[in-house]
């Protein structure tokens, strides 16, 4: 296990741990590789690929959170090739999903110098916020697909399996199976989900109401059962009068 | 977006695992709560409780004005009221005077058998370490308790017996690096979630083998490579059964048994009587499943064993612990990286109030009230003359409500519990509130037991002051203030000083105990001055991450599992066991038994909870049933049923499932509204004091919906 490997990233020669990605080589180096999907405490899968960089030898651009690292390697985090890729990426995202509570993708926008507006013709994606449970609302026109709440809900942390993708290609979602309500799913309302997500597709139900200018006052009024409650109390005293 | 003002880091209130959250604050209002994935106890993961079950601070009937009754209570007649029309709102000084003259006049009338109270697991080590400074120092009784009567009691005391020391012996997260686990009477998925995880990832991704030993199919059996599904009580036969494989097969560790254990040789021959055969009859588990069982975790390199409250709250209690203890000395499976003896604490303090002394027979640190060397200790500091604190052990939990009657217990004081929900045979317990001279509730809500309360006192939720909890696996972290007290409610710490100042004017006390601290971290460092185990822990050192105890020293590191060396007691004692059959056994006319507990998004009487959005996710009482008693009883999944007990009645909505096994319901205690505990009996484990909450004898029969006390709308459930 503690074999070591030289490796050269962005001319700079290194000593790193065999079996060791590439995005794990480059921060042991101080260099900075950008990533969305990817997050320290879950599996990597490569989705987003934002990661990407030029290797040696290789025909194609490489996913440095997953791709591993070999002897001799010679990596490029910053070629022209890789900041017109990550570029696309970042102008793909943005015509068709709804970036405004994804500050980390709004910097990278700045910082690779993208165009939002590159393909004007791109559908944008606006699902209708699904607000369907007392805890939390999923508004998928902010989902970029980056698949981690899927994976906190399975392996990675809480073995409930209750969402994954639904549909392919343009329409693919993330969404319970047979689109049935989370409460009626195996969901157990951990929101690990809504820890994990970057953009703020997932978010607790009390921040999205005062999102939409509800005070704490309105939005503590009462719980529903309480609600419900009241209502029967009130409905019986009508009756008996 | 929304933007947080601050983000505060603290521990979660609810359950004994102590996860570390953040809370996202904006003007006092708390939106979101996440949690650091490097964080030692939960890696950034939490359950619903955590993440969104904090909206009880600001819930409209929350009581944060002190009260007064309007209607002066007397005893046999005392009422609840619910109603904040029958409160008058006071001042904190009105408060305070009037309870501490009701306490004194009763005090002094009476005595220190007539003064009682309730310390809190919810509470921090703070609060609890002073409430129960003010009524041993300023009272002089040993009349304190809190709910580990309820929970663990059994486990602490068998574990005192055997090893001499009662907490997990090792971390929750070494889980991981067991070979073998048992999981038994503990359903973790619902009641430890976090712990719930890592026991998961222990199977999926680190290729442990996981036992489970259970009358209900909880969650956690599908991860199981064996399941073992007994009869409520029988608990001591099948892992008597077990350790009778043990011998006869030489599994057991002789080095182990040799160095580090006595009384062995009593405990084998106590075994002979418990062959296979003799635990399948009484458990009706097949004897190969426990013979398989007994080979897994003896010849297991790291066999853990875990439980919960399935094993104490039992009339043996005592003996289900000390059969699961034996086992685990029979292999030497103990004082080594993950292996131990392991029971879950529930609340997310009650580790740390039994730390502090909230307990009838010992002073903080487990000194034993009736030795004259710990009396003196305390009486040193708390500058009470020497012979002034009481020697005699106090009443428990369930005691002290048996002896309120004229002559015994008159005046209670309840610290954020709920007896009125959470103690057994609820109708018994009404008759004794009702009892009482003078009733103090402190507390955030008018719940069941506060609604008896001559004065409501409105204490601060634990977002609203600081401190420390202590989790299950003996890690004190601490507790934040992270919004100003809402309307005039104060931490319980500074009422209590408040209040004990009163008394003592009142009392002409030459010595004050002393209650001027100006921060909890000074009531840490007083305790930490008398319990050794405590004695490195100061403020500074757990900032950032929590000190398990023992830490003896200030450059102490902590101890994340126990008995490496040496058992506190020297050598840890084999007992020998006889089987002894639960109170009530089923019979014609009371077929079923019934189990009770907790659901994932309640907690216990639901003064929190049931304040909560959590009540919208699980609105109402629900019985689990097994398809085949549904169908013999003529129960539909949805109907309404009625409930009967030798003590009570109650009506609520079945559902079939088999979840639980056959001849087993099962019945979450967190709801007024089909209580629970008015069916459960009282009977205790004779050591422990802890009641029977897992086998009283039922009758289900249908009953119509206008039977049901307060329907909600069906909340559709997909969750196992």
């Amino acid at each position: 296990m503690s074999e070591t490997i030289r490796i050269t990233i962005d001319q700079q020669t290194l000593q790193v741990q065999a079996g060791s990605t590439i995005l794990q080589a480059a921060r042991q180096a101080g260099i900075d590789i950008p990533t969305i999907c990817y997050h320290d405490y879950c599996t990597a899968n490569g989705l987003c690929r934002i990661c990407v960089v030029e290797v040696e030898g290789a025909r194609t651009l490489q996913p440095a959170c997953v791709a591993q690292v070999h002897d001799g390697m010679v990596i490029y985090t910053r070629s022209e090739r890789v900041l017109r890729s990550r570029r696309t990426i970042l102008e793909m995202l943005a015509s068709s999903v709804d970036l405004s509570e994804a500050p980390e993708i709004q910097t990278m926008l700045q910082q690779y110098h993208s165009d939002s507006h590159r393909f004007p013709d791109a559908e944008v994606r606006h699902p209708p916020v699904i607000d369907d449970n007392p805890m939390y609302i999923r508004d998928y026109a902010k989902c970029i697909l980056c698949w981690r709440c899927v994976q906190v809900c399975a392996e990675d942390a809480q073995y409930t399996f209750a969402i994954n993708f639904s549909g392919r290609g343009y329409e693919t979602q993330i969404s319970t199976f047979y689109e049935i309500s989370m409460p009626e799913s195996s969901c157990v309302f951990c929101g690990q989900c809504v820890g994990v997500c970057p953009t703020g597709a997932l978010k607790p139900k009390r921040q999205w109401l005062l999102e939409m200018g509800y005070t704490p006052d309105d939005i503590m009024n009462l719980t529903r059962s309480q609600r419900q409650r009241r209502k029967r109390r009130e409905e019986a005293a009508a009756r008996t009068e | 977006m929304l933007k947080a003002e601050k983000v505060v880091p603290t521990t979660c209130p609810y359950c004994g695992v102590g996860c570390n959250l953040e809370l996202h604050v904006r003007d006092d209002f708390i939106y979101k709560v996440t949690s650091p994935f490097n964080s030692v106890v939960n890696h950034g993961n939490l359950c619903v409780k955590g993440r969104f079950g904090f909206d009880f601070i600001y819930n409209q009937e929350r009581i944060t004005t002190p009260l007064i009754r309007k209607q002066p209570q007397k005893p046999g007649q005392r009422t609840q009221a619910f109603d904040r029309s029958e409160w008058r709102e006071v001042s904190w000084d009105e408060a305070l005077d009037y309870t501490a003259d009701r306490l004194v006049e009763i005090y002094q009338r009476d005595g220190s058998n007539a003064m009682a109270v309730y310390c809190c697991a919810k509470a921090t080590n703070e609060d609890n370490y002073l409430l129960q400074k003010f009524f041993r120092a300023v009272f002089r009784t040993n009349n304190v308790d809190h709910c580990t009567r309820l929970c663990h009691a059994a486990s602490v005391v068998a574990l005192q017996m055997a090893i001499g020391s009662a907490a997990m012996s090792n971390t929750a997260a070494e889980v991981k690096d067991c070979d073998v686990f048992i999981l038994t009477g503990s359903n973790p998925t619902e009641n430890h979630p976090i712990i719930a995880l890592q026991m998961k990832a222990a199977v999926q991704k680190y290729g442990a083998k996981l036992i489970v030993v259970d009358p209900r199919r909880i969650e956690m059996v599908n991860y199981a490579t064996l399941y073992l599904p007994i009869r409520p009580g029988s608990d001591v036969p099948v892992f008597s059964a077990m350790a009778h494989v043990i011998l006869k097969e030489n599994l057991y560790n002789r080095q182990f048994i040799e160095q580090r254990t006595e009384n062995f040789e009593a405990f084998a021959a106590s075994m002979e009587k418990f062959t296979p055969e003799f635990a399948e009859q009484i458990s009706g588990v097949d004897r190969q499943l426990i013979i398989e069982a007994a080979r897994m975790y003896a010849t297991a390199r790291n066999g853990a064993i875990f439980w919960a409250l399935g094993i104490p709250e039992s009339t043996h209690g005592t003996a289900n612990a000390l059969s699961l203890i034996n086992l685990a000395l029979l292999t030497g499976q103990v004082g080594r990286k993950g292996t131990g003896l392991n029971p879950l604490r529930g609340q997310n303090n009650v580790q740390g109030a039994s730390d502090s002394g909230a307990m009838p027979w010992h002073y903080p640190g487990y000194q034993a009230v009736d030795n004259e060397e710990n009396a003196r200790r305390w009486e040193e500091a708390w500058h009470i003359e020497p012979g002034g604190l009481n020697r005699q052990r106090g009443l428990t939990t369930t005691e002290i409500l048996a002896a309120v009657h004229p002559g015994g217990v008159r005046a209670l004081y309840i610290m954020g519990e709920n007896p009125m929900m959470s103690e057994p045979n609820l109708n018994h317990t009404r008759k004794k509130m009702e009892e009482l001279e003078f009733l103090v509730a402190q507390d955030l809500f008018i719940n069941e037991s506060g609604a008896f309360a001559d004065v409501f006192l409105p204490a601060t939720s634990w977002a609203e002051k600081d401190g420390t909890f202590t989790n299950t696996d003996r890690r004190v972290q601490r507790v934040r203030q992270v919004i100003p007290p809402r309307g005039q409610s104060r931490p319980d710490w500074e009422i209590i000083c408040d209040l004990a100042k009163r008394v003592e004017n009142r009392l002409n006390r030459a010595h004050s105990a002393y209650w001027n601290y100006r921060h909890p971290s000074e009531i840490l460092e007083e305790m930490a001055r008398y319990v050794p185990d405590y004695a490195g822990i100061r403020y500074d050192r757990i900032e950032k991450v929590g000190l398990q105890t023992p830490v003896p020293t200030l450059d102490h590191s902590g101890t994340p599992y126990l008995y490496g060396e040496r058992f506190p007691r020297g050598r840890a004692k084999f007992h020998p066991l006889e089987y002894t059959p639960n109170a009530e056994m089923p019979d014609e006319e009371y077929p079923l038994v019934l189990s009770t507990g907790r659901v994932l998004e309640h907690w216990h009487g639901g003064t929190l909870t049931r304040h909560s959005w959590m009540d919208d996710l699980f609105p109402e009482a629900l019985m689990d049933i097994h398809p085949a008693d549904a169908a013999r009883l003529g129960v539909r999944d949805g109907s309404p049923v009625r409930v009967t007990s030798r003590r009570g009645s109650i009506v609520l909505r079945a559902k079939v499932t088999t979840k639980t096994n056959i001849g087993v319901v099962f019945i979450p205690f967190h709801f007024r509204e089909a209580a629970a505990n008015l069916l459960t009996t009282d009977a205790v484990d004779p050591q422990a004091k802890i009641p029977e909450y897992k086998a009283a004898v039922v009758r289900v029969t249908p009953a119509s919906d206008e039977e049901l006390t307060a329907a909600v709308e069906s909340q559709p459930r997909g969750r196992y």
